[in-house]
């Protein structure tokens, strides 16, 4: 418990107050009028130090950095210390007749304590901020929600020298509250002001509402709820679902904020002990990132991290544009299906990988994760690829997101220290499960690369969103590098190679292939078909792809990580001329084939979108533009590149002129409207 | 009141021409405006500016300055001609051919007995000015380049003359030049091109004020020849400046449709040694500011966006009065539209041609704001070209639409329209030679009869028929006034004829007996128009002033209603008003129904109803529409004021008791005009 410095406890009993401070080393124990109080170091229950007070007490409560507070039953408040100064002293009542305190709680500013009491009075909800030294109270009255629902859980955090004040009702409504704490103190007294409070949730709660059920403010942006029934389970069961926050206070739905805990990590929760968690009671407290869930005779600790969202997705471009959300799997394990040890519905990725391990692999030892990775760090490379494959395979999905990161950190250092040691497949398989990424695994990257493992390379820059530029601009770097006949030794993904070859040869594909049957087999389209050749042969130049397949696959991956033009740029820059007008002219030959003929996007394939080079294209330009100018063989493709640049700007004009005289079009049309000539019927009275 | 259909037109496509130049008699209080096709207006500022004449234009009279003598108008244009105007006929009254090829401008001196014209070959031409005409006298020494701008000193000593890249002042009595101003080229890309002199004053102490093409207006000392000041007002040219009578501002109008105003005070407080300041700017137009009038109280201009601003000087004027706010005259105070009530046709004037449509018809009936489908759209019957150099004048239509009349400065035609299945359009041959030169043209109820006002405020009556048109009578007055008459009104009955002249005089003519019947009491504002009721025969006149006044015939004075609206007063936002009521009809199915319209609304006043309490309401067609039936008779009070429809050309009521409203929406002039040198762009 030393821990928890200001975990406070209503002890089960219901008879007894308990709490303890860890700044005067005692603990007090309250039997209503009596307040005990122990040494921490010498924990006998006979050698206490009591004082009877003469009101009954309804909790103490104490915080890090605070003296302890006694919060009497009737309301009123006083300092440990100076209550036991003169125990006897008269308590005031401040509470109203049937007014009984629901919850309470304490909180520490920079200068002053607050204690913040909730009551209720005949079905009305009351809040109290009680200020700590110089006294003084402020009285709020809650809005009322639906009639018959009070709030099951209240949460209260400071920040920003505002109090927000958190709370749940059984229609699975979360609100917040904010009470300034400069404010206060100007208009005391018991008129109870209404507090304005905005709703922050609404849980999906189906048919009934919460029984019971608890809100807890992480950050700002996330919410942590254990309640039962859950929403969505139906059943009894108890649940705890982590509700994400935008920073802009808008909502995410459940999905979206799972997603973005990617980087949760250590979870440690033994699951099934989940299952039966709640029945009435439900509380929760965090503490040091970690949750505490106490049920029976249990006490669950989630620890749980609250991703900062990061600068790089806000403002750069994020990756694939035409979206992939379909193929994102689902890497982080719904909170829901971890407590409740339910199946979790396995993304198509992951059951793909474990149906080809399983066929696979024939582990035969079921190692933990602490096994594997002592294992890593001496075995020699084919063991350690059969057990990863084992425990891949065996392991739990939800339960990988962790184990993956220390594997292939593992891995990866072992790589590093020992330049002999290089397990390429394990690592592609690391990364094919998807729940890995570069700030999880910062090396991997720059690993693959040193090893010219060009297939890991490209599975990093498909899977991982958060690829730092300066990485990118290396990988970019070493890709354009490669000799063509290296490259085309590599064994790449065979979808992007599927892509690129078609991107190269379609003409000729297309050519033999019109609208899906083949005209050879035709004889009444063999004279159409000589014209399309004639006309084919007639056609300017084919277009060729200045660099190899596979180079030309790598370069794809390029172009389609996310990235942010001022961080890509500086290290842009760092490419040779040669470099620059080896992949401008590649860009180049992209961007004639994707706008020749309004090249069909290919459906299913990783492919760069149109703008994707072009922004490329322009990125390139602006690093090396002056470097090119002086550069005499880029002068044909700056050339190129300007005529063409010229004949869009033509066109756009064109298009802006068409738009003007449509714009006047409209205008006449709206003119039209109101008419040379109308009949109309008026009124006057 | 009830429902009215209404035939909304917007196919009237009037263009107001240009405002070119203007001068301002401050003895008379009258302004002179003259219009890039050649005509001329005269607003009279004693009497709610209210726009008494219109002189015609003329194919090729480019008039480029307009100079008042005394109660004379002078005009020079580009014609190379000087003409002085008429003012009792409303036409010009001589030309003179200056021999100095076009000329850019014309000043008399302060004792009005000389004028001076520049002219396009460099010389400045002196002209006598004796009694009824001009004659030549010589010559200042002639210069290089045209004379753009001339400014007599008060003195009339000395002119000072604004030319290509020079300022020039002449001795007046020797004609030699005694000083000659060099104005600086605009700086960068223009430098090569010479800079104008558009505008030039002469004030009493010698200070010369310029303003040219380079966009500075500069402060000279006359007396040495120096420059004082430069203020760079404008990227464009500054056209045109004016002083003020005590010569202690100066207005610059510029092609970015700024009007800026300069005032000779002391820069700081307890100085005494004044000097020209910029002080004011004032936004009024979308294109070039060509012609400027500095009034004691206010800063008049007009340019090529058509419109005659007035913007009073808050300094000089009571602040939130009437005085005080800006007015802009965009429409003539005239009717330019005809209607023919049982046939349904309208006529529309413009300078060069006449245009006669029919109106449509609808199907069904609608509530109140609908729209009612159309059947048969309008349709353009006849499109009449004048004939000859002069513009028309004055157009009248009979009100079964079997005649049309227009009139020029130098003829009247008349022409016979029939409707069979074709329609055919006559021009009947022999008019009697009294009609030549008419102000106003008007036809009896019965179309039987040809009014028209002719010159000395006589009104001669034309008899047409079928066969002939026949000359029966010259009606005249015998006040002695030579003032044109502007409006002309017959009654239903056939037996009145009503008349008003711009010496706000209305005469009433019995014309069963061919003389005059009596004459109105002279009120001091002119009447805006006139109208004479078809049962009762009560003469219904609205002034200038916006009062309304009736009149019986009969009984030859002012009926009850007109003596109780009279007591108990208009409200004033019926007064502050700031278009005048140009036409007036009656309800033939209720007889207490009057119908009028200005520019902005048009309005039904019920006789039978109580004038509005002075702490009414006045527009409140919204309550009414608003109470209960039960609760409106006692709200509602005699002004029926309907402001749905904007920039009224004419409100009539056909026979059918539809009512035919011709707008022209001042956006769709706008929109004709050519583009303006400044865009307006974001907050600049």
């Amino acid at each position: 418990m030393k821990h928890l410095p200001h975990l406070e406890q209503q002890a089960a009993g219901g008879r007894a107050r308990v709490a303890h401070t860890s700044n005067t080393a005692a603990s007090a124990l309250v039997r209503l009028t009596v307040i005990r109080i122990w040494k921490e170091d010498d924990i006998l229950l006979d050698k206490a130090f009591k004082a009877t007070v003469s009101s009954d007490v309804w909790k103490v409560h104490c915080t890090h950095g605070g003296e302890p507070v006694v919060l009497f039953q009737r309301g009123a408040v006083r300092l440990l210390d100076s209550l036991l100064a003169a125990p006897q002293q008269p308590i005031e009542e401040v509470l109203a007749q049937e007014e009984a305190i629901r919850w309470s709680a304490i909180i520490v500013t920079e200068t002053q304590q607050f204690i913040i009491i909730t009551t209720e009075q005949k079905g009305e909800h009351f809040l109290y901020l009680q200020r700590l030294n110089p006294n003084s109270v402020q009285r709020y009255r809650l809005e009322r929600e639906e009639p018959g629902l009070s709030p099951l859980s209240f949460s209260a955090t400071y920040r920003d020298k505002h109090i927000c004040l958190l709370y749940l009702y059984p229609n699975g409504h979360v609100y917040q509250s904010v009470l300034s704490v400069r404010g206060l103190g100007t208009e005391e007294g018991v008129q109870a002001l209404p507090l304005p409070r905005s709703l922050l949730l609404g849980l999906p709660v189906g048919d009934g509402q919460l029984e019971a059920a608890s809100a807890m403010a992480l950050d700002e942006a996330h919410v942590a709820v254990v309640g039962v029934p859950h929403p969505s389970a139906g059943g009894g069961k108890g649940s705890l679902s982590f509700q994400l926050l935008g920073a802009d206070g808008g909502l995410y739905d459940f999905g979206r904020a799972l997603c973005l805990h990617s980087t949760v990590t250590g979870l440690t929760v033994p699951s099934h002990n989940f299952i039966a968690v709640y029945n009435l009671k439900t509380s929760l407290w965090s503490y040091s990132n970690k949750v505490f869930i106490p049920h029976g005779k249990t006490l669950s600790i989630i620890p749980f991290e609250c991703p900062k969202s990061s600068l790089a997705s806000a403002l750069g471009k994020l990756k694939h544009t035409k979206t992939e959300e379909s193929k994102t799997p689902n890497s982080v394990p719904s909170w829901n299906n971890i407590l409740h040890g339910e199946k979790a519905q396995p993304s198509k990725s992951a059951e793909t990988r474990r149906t080809r391990m399983t066929r696979k692999s024939q582990s035969t030892t079921n190692l933990t994760t602490d096994q594997v990775l002592e294992l890593i760090k001496t075995a020699p490379v084919e063991e350690i690829q059969k057990e990863v494959e084992g425990f891949l395979t065996r392991a739990e999905f939800q339960d990988l997101q962790p184990s993956v990161g220390q594997l292939a950190l593992t891995l990866v250092s072992r790589s590093l220290a020992d330049p002999a040691f290089y397990s390429s497949s394990t690592l592609a398989q690391l990364v094919h499960t998807r729940c890995l990424c570069h700030s999880v695994c910062p090396d991997l990257v720059l690993l693959a690369l040193e090893k010219k493992d060009y297939f890991l390379c490209q599975l990093c820059l498909q899977f991982f969103p958060d690829i730092p530029e300066a990485v990118t601009c290396a990988c970019l770097k070493a890709f354009i590098s490669i000799p063509d006949v290296d490259a085309e030794k590599v064994s790449l993904e065979p979808d992007s190679v599927e892509f690129m070859e078609n991107l190269i040869t379609r003409d000729r594909a297309e050519a033999g292939l019109q609208n899906g049957f083949s005209p050879t087999s035709s004889v009444v389209n063999d004279h159409q078909t000589r014209a399309e050749d004639v006309k084919k042969a007639s056609a300017p130049s084919q277009l060729i792809c200045p660099v190899g397949l596979h180079k030309a696959v790598l370069i794809n991956e390029i172009l389609q990580t996310p990235y942010s033009d001022t961080f890509l740029l500086p290290h842009l820059k760092d490419l040779s001329s040669q470099h620059v007008v080896l992949f401008l002219q590649y860009l180049q030959f992209l961007y004639l084939k994707y706008s020749q003929d309004a090249f069909p996007q290919m459906e299913g394939f990783r492919s760069p979108s149109l703008s994707q080079i072009m922004d490329w294209v322009c990125l390139l330009l602006d690093a090396h533009f002056t470097v090119l100018v002086m550069t005499p063989e880029a002068k044909g493709l700056l050339l190129n590149l300007h005529s063409f640049v010229k004949s869009q700007v033509r066109l756009v004009s064109e298009l802006g002129k068409i738009e003007g005289s449509l714009q006047e079009l409209h205008k006449m049309k709206a003119k039209e409207s109101i008419g040379q000539y109308s009949i109309e019927i008026i009124e006057l009275f | 009141m009830g429902e009215f259909k209404v035939h909304r037109v917007r196919f009237f496509d009037y263009i107001p021409s240009a405002i070119r130049t203007m001068a301002f008699n401050s003895q008379t209080e009258r302004l002179a405006v003259a219009r890039a096709d050649g005509a001329v207006e005269i607003f009279n500022f004693n009497d709610n500016f209210f726009q008494e004449k219109v002189i015609p234009g003329q194919d090729g009279r480019a008039i480029e300055a307009l100079c008042w003598v005394g109660h004379r108008l002078f005009s020079a244009g580009l014609n190379g001609e000087i003409t002085e105007y008429d003012l009792e006929n409303l036409r010009p009254q001589y030309t003179v051919d200056a021999y100095g090829g076009p000329i850019w401008t014309i000043s008399s001196n302060s004792q009005g007995t000389q004028l001076a014209v520049g002219c396009e070959d460099g010389t400045v031409k002196i002209f006598a000015i004796l009694e009824e005409r001009i004659q030549f006298q010589r010559n200042l020494n002639r210069h290089k380049g045209r004379i753009i701008s001339l400014c007599w000193h008060p003195s009339s000593a000395q002119i000072a003359a604004g030319m290509t890249d020079m300022i020039t002042i002449f001795d007046a009595e020797t004609g030699h030049a005694t000083r000659r101003l060099l104005v600086d080229r605009a700086t960068g890309a223009s430098k090569n091109k010479e800079v104008v002199v558009w505008s030039v004053g002469y004030l009493s102490d010698h200070t010369i004020i310029s303003g040219d093409s380079a966009g500075k207006v500069q402060i000279w000392n006359g007396l040495t020849g120096t420059l004082v000041r430069t203020y760079l007002v404008t990227k464009w040219d500054v056209l045109v400046l004016s002083v003020s009578k005590d010569e202690s501002s100066v207005i610059a109008g510029t092609s970015e449709g700024t009007v800026i105003q300069f005032q000779f005070i002391s820069s700081t407080v307890d100085q005494h040694d004044k000097e020209w300041v910029r002080t004011r700017t004032f936004r009024n137009h979308s294109h070039d500011v060509s012609a400027l009038a500095h009034t004691d109280t206010a800063v008049v201009s007009g340019g090529m966006d058509t419109q005659l601003v007035v913007r009073p000087l808050l300094d000089k004027v009571e602040k939130n009065t009437q005085e005080s706010a800006l007015r802009k005259i965009a429409f003539p105070h005239r009717s330019l539209v005809g209607c023919a009530k049982k046939a349904g046709l309208l006529l529309f004037q413009f300078p060069d041609r006449l245009e006669l449509w029919k109106l449509g018809e609808s199907e069904g009936h609608g509530k109140p704001g609908d729209r009612l489908p159309v059947k048969r759209k309008p349709e353009k019957l006849i499109e009449l070209k004048r004939k000859g150099e002069d513009h028309i004048c004055c157009s009248a239509l009979s009100a079964c639409g079997g005649w049309l009349a227009y009139s020029t400065v130098s003829n009247v035609r008349l022409y016979r329209i029939q409707y069979s299945n074709t329609i055919s359009i006559n021009k009947v041959s022999k008019l009697p030679k009294e009609l030549r030169s008419v102000h106003q043209l008007c036809f009896s109820s019965d179309s039987s009869k040809l009014f028209a006002s002719s010159c000395q405020s006589s009104v001669i009556v034309v008899a047409v028929s079928q066969q002939e048109c026949r000359y029966l009578h010259t009606l005249k007055h015998k006040t002695g006034s030579r003032q044109p008459v502007h409006l002309l009104c017959a009654s239903d009955d056939g037996k009145w004829l009503a008349t008003a002249n711009t010496d706000c005089e209305i005469h009433i003519y019995n014309l069963h007996k061919m003389k005059l019947h009596c004459m109105v009491p002279v009120y001091n504002s002119c009447p805006t128009t006139i109208a004479i009721h078809p049962v009762t025969n009560n003469l219904i006149s609205v002034h200038a002033d916006q009062q309304i006044f009736e009149f019986s015939l009969v009984q030859k004075e002012y009926t009850q209603w007109s003596r109780r609206l009279q007591t108990q007063g208009l409200l004033s936002l019926w007064l502050e008003r700031d278009t005048p009521i140009t036409h007036i009809t009656f309800n033939p199915k209720n007889l207490d129904h009057i119908i009028l319209h200005d520019t902005y609304m048009f309005c039904i006043i019920d006789q039978s109803l109580p004038f509005p309490e002075l702490n009414a309401v006045l527009w409140n067609q919204m309550t009414l529409k608003s109470l209960p039936v039960s609760q409106r008779i006692g709200q509602s009070h005699a002004f029926k004021i309907c402001k749905s429809f904007q920039h009224l050309m004419c409100v009539s009521l056909l026979e059918d008791l539809s009512l035919v409203v011709v707008e022209r929406p001042l956006l769709d002039i706008m929109s004709q005009l050519p583009a303006p040198v400044r865009q307006k762009k974001f907050a600049t």
